[in-house]
């Protein structure tokens, strides 16, 4: 159950949310200037990120307002939150929660269990 | 006393290092990176080959699936490609020489609204004409086929019939990716454990060899089998995939004497279960929404899979949970695969399965393994090329076909 | 008390075995039960397993696999073996599979009986109550040990809300263990200068003195999640069988320190609390550990911390001559409490080659045998059944193997204490990374999780000064971290140190063939021993994830508290390695207790499930005997049954009466979304595929909307209320997710348009008034309101005020193709104005029709039903519907149409489908072929052409219609195809999907 920090109405449980999946995805000025394999690439190709990840999301059951978010597809951790229009933000400084106690190791720890995907 | 599981054999593949070069490299130690490498080495004489694990051999969604076969979708293409899988499925024990479990107790599709038994009258007469064995069953057989499934009015959605696939049925997922490594390993196959791939090198549009934590290994065929990280490996290769992975959840309950012979799932209510052979239930959650690599999802997830399965199996009041698990799909837009050439000579991308992967294991090995020796498709998976996201030509299995896993 | 006939089989020994001093059980209330049939007496405050001990009985079921006879190991949730299924007690109540005995608490008439592994699944109803419980705190506790309750009572005295949760009946997690006096030669165990007891009892009578601190024993944290949410089984069985039950009646709860209204907990069963916390302290304590020796599984062969728990807890000495194989200090302690209850112990058998200072003060104090670097290598189960009887003991050398046969020593108890593991469950669960620390031979923490903090044994400190100080120091820290601060106070213990462990993972001998160590127990639960391990690593398993799914260690119920480390130990010794941190851990995972499925399904079942949503007419077509429909959540009436009509008769009447007077329908459950704005119209000619900006106030369209991918997403009729505002109304069941479409298109891709969205579904009812007599029925409940056909065109709509005074909007929509109406009025009137509707048109014979004549009467116009007859692959082409495309505009999905496959000319059509004998009714979803395609699918796939997606038998007609969509369908009207029904082909003629009044002429009146 993650939390997520809805800019209008504070922290709120994920279940209040609609993931929107990849943020900054405009749809074309002109659908119609586009080959059919652009428009594919609109209609069905998102980045996949694994690590930090610029997302969509919308408090569907609180204001209903979307907003763009950056979390961390291993770790979960949101590290940014954004309104929608603006720039993804350089997430390195932005991260509010690089407190000095590590959240978790990042690279697969060698005691901590053997679930690492499997490549 | 209960009875033990079958015993393994005594030996089950080697650990070799890998070599500077081999005709193809496998990505991906799962159970469609075993089983492509199964038909490569008997199929196609490809016994030069290796099988590149990260981690430990089939310790992805291999591990963490839950076991269900089955061969009943509706659209032609699928049903084509997944009763392929079936029937090998019905001839893999035999082959591996392996008692991998392998259980035809039946698949139960419940249908709880108007809507769903349109569905699945659909889905049942196509599959009858497509030489799926499927039947429509009333509430009453249902409760025949399944007698713990509450079938009264005291459900918030009365069952109201379902499908059922009596070929249909599960097996003992880490049986079956020993078995089929076995074989590989007595065919030459080198299966090499803690094995990363950190690069795939290009010449060109060309395939040339892949990068390893273990040292460069040349090669002009790989093949992706690397299901909830297709993404990533593929950036490597510089292409993109139709692809979003995300965490789907399932958990295991203690052993209990045998109460429910078959498999059952509902779409509407949500729930997928089957009893597997020491005892203990278990049962697929729903795909966490969000995109993710974490292996784990909300418990809500959880909680709302259990409210499902009370309510429509009163007697799995007191079982506990033993175990909760997550693991990562790869996800289409279609939730249709992918098994297909790429962009990238040389390069082949066999993902997108979603909750389908183990059902699917054989015939994917099977068509993929075809893919890669004649760089070409077989018939059965030439619709699930990467051109149909532009043509439009898509398969889509989240529309009418009801159950998705 | 008073003592059963001994069961057969099982070990019973003769004389009392209460001890006169127990600091856990009430000697004034004997509670009666009984266990697989034989009657037992113990004390309020006694497990299961701890009254049976008492009684003389130590063996519990048989092993799961290997029919072994086996024993309580241990006296918590760690227990392995012990696990009976516990009969239905009360009303309502149901038997319960798998339940540690050492973890139910006794109460009067309880039944259980003793599992062998395999639990039974009771097909009884359970009909108690499970409650979810949400609760945010500041800090969380999980464990109310020494170092949990220092960390309590630091943060909570702070005013930061305090949450502290404790798996056990009562404070003082290890100390429970403990004597509760003074013991000669055994540890200090008092705190700032009064006995351990007293302490626990003075801190948490404070607890209820403080606003904001809460403890609740008897409920487990089973699951850690992300961002600190927690989630804890709290169990009240025994409160709600001694409340509920015929027992005594009265609650033993003393020690429940709860302060919530008893009268609402009355009746819960299992609550599962959802917990967010700013902040976390885990102090979750230890686990021992048994030895690996040959026969290590027998009855009588006992956690040394269990022996002490059962002596001290509940006076019961488990034996009468106790062994005890040490490999560290923590068995001294038992040593002490077993010599000051008078208990005979022939040796303590230490691995460790030299004494610790411990070791040798209590010794020296109790006078006992002392054999050092030496343990035990196997036992004799000669005792009542197959309790131990002797163990045989031998040296060890450097590298742990033993030497030779030594000597043979009679006990009926052999305690072993294999080192701790640190219950690091819910640490790990959230990734927290562990490492092997050798010292102690455990995993313990890294570093903690961010917002959590580890205190006391899950850290490897033992003693009890280190508990209290880190658990103070967290507890202060944690509330500081979340806003609150106080002074720091340290409770004080005497200083302890304990020497280093000598672990054995293996005991083996030097000739000795791991794969003949068929009884070197490792998991009792799953009956697999160190051959089992052998054998995976010989078939070529390296990965500790591999041998725990080849041989099944650790996957019981208590998934690998007591084994997992011996597993790993196993494995390294095996690899002939030291280090188990370089083979690992497997994964933890939810929940760290097994949690029972009506727990946490909680009250969601039957109605609670997905409690439905109900029009404000709801009652009276209850009343009139509707059947219903579920819609998209809600209940809509599906039809009207008069007596002794059947389905189709009823549809048949209810279809008729629309068409030749008039029928009504509550159509309030359609979706409705209030848009405004000055953009609105630019707005929706962008989310619909045909153009709202030159709508004229006071008129509606139908619209319909596509995803990009160009496919069939949802439809219906959108008004012009003013020049900034329309109401949309969507499909039933879509009403939610076009509205969430709504606002994802305007606030993610086009912003700059002035445009709102509100739902308005529930402010509406709507009465759908139909058939040639509509417009009589709407002119009376309307006085003011010219109905005229002149006057009150198709699709235009007027407000005005009804006969009662209720301001209405009515509408002249048809999805009948008759002349009709809709009525919407606030929701508040709703019935009010469907009796009056009903009154009205009562001349007129009018009659309420449900959702299958909807179906039915717009089937026969063709018109579809999003959902119904689209399945997500249908363009508004393949549906025949480009009339309702622009040409000229773009939208939603337009690009979509000119990529290959969505172009072609032969795609499915929706057509109509007649059987040509007039009479057959093709089922819905009946597939259709080319006439004269052979039906041999066991040769290979037919070719399918298309299937129907909706068929009725029509009252217009009467005869039987369909809709379908065909390959190329358009344009094979008249051919005839073939539907395999049942074995045989039926005959189906392709038509157009109008059945009824082509030309429009009824829809005027």
């Amino acid at each position: 159950m993650l939390l997520i920090d809805c800019p209008h109405c504070g922290p709120r449980d994920e279940t209040e949310f609609h993931y929107g999946g990849q943020a900054h995805v405009a749809y074309p000025a002109d659908p119609h200037a586009l080959s059919d394999r652009e428009w594919a690439e609109f209609l069905f190709y998102r980045d996949n990120d694994r690590g930090l990840y610029a997302e969509r999301w919308s408090h569907s059951l609180g204001c209903r307002k979307w907003f763009n978010a950056i979390r961390d597809t291993v770790t979960y951790d949101f590290t940014a939150i954004y309104p929608m229009g603006q720039a993804r933000p350089d997430t390195a400084e932005a991260a509010p929660q690089a407190s000095a106690i590590a959240e978790a190791d990042p690279q697969p720890h060698p005691t901590a269990g053997f679930e690492g995907a499997v490549r | 006393m209960a009875d033990q599981l079958p015993e393994h054999p005594d030996f089950l593949w080697r650990n070799p290092e890998p070599k500077k070069s081999y005709e193809a490299v496998i990505i991906g130690g799962g159970g469609h990176g075993l089983a492509t490498a199964y038909y490569l080495a008997k199929d196609h004489g490809m016994t030069n080959i290796a099988i590149l694990e990260r981690g430990w051999l089939a310790g992805g969604n291999m591990a963490r699936n839950t076991t269900i076969i089955r061969s009943n979708y509706l659209w032609d293409e699928s049903a084509a490609m997944y009763e392929k899988s079936l029937k090998l499925w019905e001839q893999l024990p035999e082959e591996l020489d392996y008692d991998f479990l392998f259980s035809q107790r039946g698949v139960l599709n419940l249908a709880h609204t108007l809507q769903d038994v349109r569905e699945s009258q659909r889905r049942v007469n196509a599959n009858a004409l497509n030489g799926v064995d499927a039947e429509w069953l009333d509430p009453e057989q249902v409760k025949e086929v399944c007698p713990i499934i509450n079938i009264g009015d005291d459900l918030r959605y009365p069952v109201m019939g379902g499908t059922y696939q009596p070929r249909a049925g599960i097996a003992k997922h880490d049986h079956v990716a020993w078995a089929f490594a076995r074989k590989c390993d007595e065919m030459g196959v080198d299966i090499i454990q803690n094995c990363e791939v950190t690069g795939i090198e290009r010449i060109g549009d060309k395939v040339v060899g892949v990068e390893t934590n273990r040292g460069n290994i040349a090669t002009e065929k790989v093949a992706m089998c690397v299901a909830g990280d297709s993404s990533v490996l593929a950036d490597m290769a510089g292409i993109r995939l139709p692809i979003q992975s995300h965490p789907l959840q399932a958990l295991v309950s203690e052993l209990f004497e045998p109460v429910h012979p078959t498999v059952v799932m509902s779409n509407h209510v949500h729930v997928y279960v089957s009893q597997a052979h020491k005892g203990e239930l278990v049962m697929g959650a729903g795909v966490d929404s969000y995109n993710g690599y974490g292996q784990r999802g909300g418990f809500h997830v959880i909680e709302e899979q259990l409210a499902a399965a009370v309510e429509l199996f009163p007697i799995f009041a007191r079982a506990h949970v033993l175990r909760t698990w997550g693991g990562i799909v790869d996800v289409t837009l279609d939730a249709s695969p992918i098994v297909s050439k790429t962009e990238v000579a040389g390069l082949y991308a066999n993902c997108g399965w979603g909750t389908g992967g183990f059902k699917g294991t054989p015939a994917a090995g099977f068509t993929f393994a075809h893919t890669i020796a004649n760089d070409e498709p077989h018939p059965l998976n030439a619709p699930y090329a990467l051109d149909r996201f532009e043509t439009g030509h898509l398969i889509d299995e989240h529309g009418a076909a009801a159950v998705a896993h | 008390m008073t003592h059963s006939a001994r069961p057969s089989g099982s070990t019973h020994l003769s004389g009392p075995t209460r001890l006169d001093h127990a600091t856990g059980i009430d000697r004034s209330r004997h509670i009666s039960f009984s266990v697989d049939g034989q009657q037992h007496t113990g004390f309020a405050g006694d497990t299961i397993a701890s009254a049976l001990i008492a009684s003389g009985r130590i063996d519990c079921g048989a092993s799961t696999y290997l029919g072994r006879s086996r024993g309580i190991l241990s006296a918590g949730i760690e227990e392995s073996n012990a696990l009976v299924r516990v009969k239905g007690r009360i009303p309502g109540d149901v038997s319960e599979s798998m339940l540690p005995a050492t973890r139910v608490p006794i109460t009067e008439g309880l039944e259980a009986d003793y599992l062998s592994g395999l639990g039974i699944l009771d097909p009884g109803q359970d009909e108690l109550v499970y409650e979810h419980k949400h609760i945010h705190v500041d800090v969380l506790i999980v464990g109310a040990g020494p170092a949990g309750l220092a960390a309590a009572r630091e943060a909570g005295k702070s005013g930061a809300r305090t949450l502290l949760l404790d798996d056990r009946s009562a404070p003082g997690g290890s100390l429970l263990s403990s004597p509760g006096r003074s013991v000669e030669g055994a540890l200090d165990e008092s705190i700032d200068e009064v006995p351990a007891p007293e302490w626990i009892e003075a801190t948490v009578n404070g607890f209820a003195e403080a606003e904001e601190i809460t403890y609740r024993p008897n409920t487990t944290v089973f699951g850690s999640y992300d961002s600190n949410f927690f989630v804890a089984l709290e169990d009240r069985t025994r409160e709600l069988v001694e409340t509920e039950g015929t027992g005594s009646g009265a609650s033993a709860g003393s020690a429940d320190s709860d302060r919530d209204d008893t009268a609402s907990r009355a009746g819960t069963r299992q609550r599962v609390w959802h917990i967010r916390a700013k902040q976390v302290v885990l102090a979750t304590g230890a686990h021992e550990r048994p030895i690996v020796f040959a026969d290590n599984d027998r009855p009588g062969i006992m956690l040394a911390s269990a022996v002490r728990t059962y002596l001290n807890r509940f006076g019961v000495a488990a034996g009468q001559r106790i062994a005890i194989a040490a490999t560290n200090d923590s068995a001294y302690e038992l040593l002490a409490d077993l010599h000051a209850a008078g208990i005979d112990v022939p040796a303590i058998i230490d691995s460790r080659a030299t004494a610790s200072a411990m070791a040798e003060r209590v010794v020296d104090t109790t006078g006992t045998r002392l054999i050092l670097g030496s343990t035990v290598t196997g036992t004799a189960g000669e005792g009542p059944a197959g309790r131990i009887s002797r163990v045989t003991v031998a040296a060890l050398d450097e590298d742990a193997v033993a030497a030779g046969h030594g000597e043979d020593i009679d006990v009926d108890l052999l305690a072993v204490a294999g080192g701790f593991s640190p219950v690091i469950h819910l640490h790990g669960q959230r990734r927290g990374p562990i490492v092997w620390r050798a010292d102690i031979a455990a995993f313990v923490p890294k570093t903690p999780v961010r917002d959590q903090f580890t205190v006391g044994a899950i850290n490897g400190d033992y003693s009890l000064e280190a508990a209290l100080k880190d658990g103070a120091e967290a507890g202060n820290a944690a509330a500081n971290r979340s806003g609150f601060a106080a002074a720091l106070t340290v409770p004080k213990a005497a200083a302890m140190t304990f020497a280093p462990a000598r672990p054995l993972w293996l005991v083996t001998s030097a000739e000795d063939d791991h794969t003949a160590l068929t009884t070197h127990f490792i998991d009792f639960q799953r009956d697999q021993s160190v051959a089992d391990v052998q054998r995976a690593m010989n078939a070529g398993m390296r990965s500790v994830e591999h041998i725990k799914r080849y041989t099944s260690i650790s996957t019981g119920g208590d998934q690998g508290k007591t084994s997992a480390v011996n597993a790993i130990g196993a494995i390294t010794s095996i690899l002939g390695e030291t280090d188990l941190g370089s083979v690992g851990h497997t994964t933890f995972r939810a929940p760290f207790a097994p949690v029972p499925f009506a727990a946490l399904a909680g009250r969601r079942k039957g109605e609670l499930f997905d409690p439905a949503r109900i029009t404000a007419i709801h009652p009276w077509h209850v009343a009139h005997g509707a059947e219903f429909e579920d819609v998209g959540g809600w209940k809509r009436p599906w039809y009207y049954p008069r007596p002794g009509e059947d389905m189709e008769a009823a549809v048949l009447r209810e279809g008729k009466a629309v068409r030749e007077s008039v029928g009504f329908q509550d159509a309030s459950t359609l979706g409705k979304i209030e848009i405004r704005g000055t953009d609105a119209g630019e707005f929706l000619g962008q989310i619909y595929t045909n153009g709202f900006k030159k709508l004229g106030v006071g008129k509606g369209r139908y619209g319909l909307m596509c995803t990009p991918d160009g496919m069939i997403f949802d439809d219906g009729v959108t008004l012009r209320v003013a020049e900034d505002r329309y109401l949309m109304t969507t499909t039933t069941g879509g009403a939610a997710t076009v509205l969430e479409w709504l606002e994802e298109w305007h606030q993610t891709e086009w912003p700059h348009l002035d445009v709102v969205f509100t739902s308005v579904t529930e402010q509406w009812s709507t009465v759908a008034v139909a058939g040639p007599r509509s417009r009589d029925v709407i002119a009376k409940i309307a006085p003011n309101l010219d109905v005229s056909n002149e006057n009150f065109e198709f699709m235009g709509f007027r407000e005005t005020t009804l006969a009662g005074g209720i301001p209405a909007r009515i509408c002249r929509i048809s999805f009948s193709g008759e002349l009709a109406f809709e009525v919407n009025v606030e929701n508040y009137y709703g019935l009010a104005v469907w009796e009056a509707v009903a009154e009205a048109g009562a001349e007129f014979d009018i009659t309420p029709y449900g959702t299958e004549v909807m179906h039915v009467l717009r089937a026969e116009k063709g018109f579809i039903i999003v959902g119904q007859d689209t399945d997500g692959t249908v363009t508004p082409q393949d549906a025949g519907m480009e009339w309702i495309v622009s040409k000229f505009k773009d939208f939603i999905g337009k690009r979509s149409y000119s990529r290959i496959d969505t172009a072609r000319e032969d795609r499915k059509h929706l057509v109509g489908v007649l059987p040509v004998d007039g009479t057959t009714r093709l089922a819905e979803g009946a597939q259709l072929i080319t006439s004269g395609t052979p039906v041999t699918p066991e040769a290979g796939p037919v070719p399918m052409i298309g299937h129907v997606t909706s068929s009725y038998m029509s009252p217009s007609l009467d005869r039987p219609i369909g809709l379908a969509f065909v390959e190329n369908g358009r344009n094979r009207t008249g051919e005839i195809i073939q539907s395999p029904v049942a074995g045989s082909l039926v005959d189906v003629e392709i038509t157009s999907p109008v059945f009824y009044d082509p030309e429009g002429n009824r829809r005027d009146g």
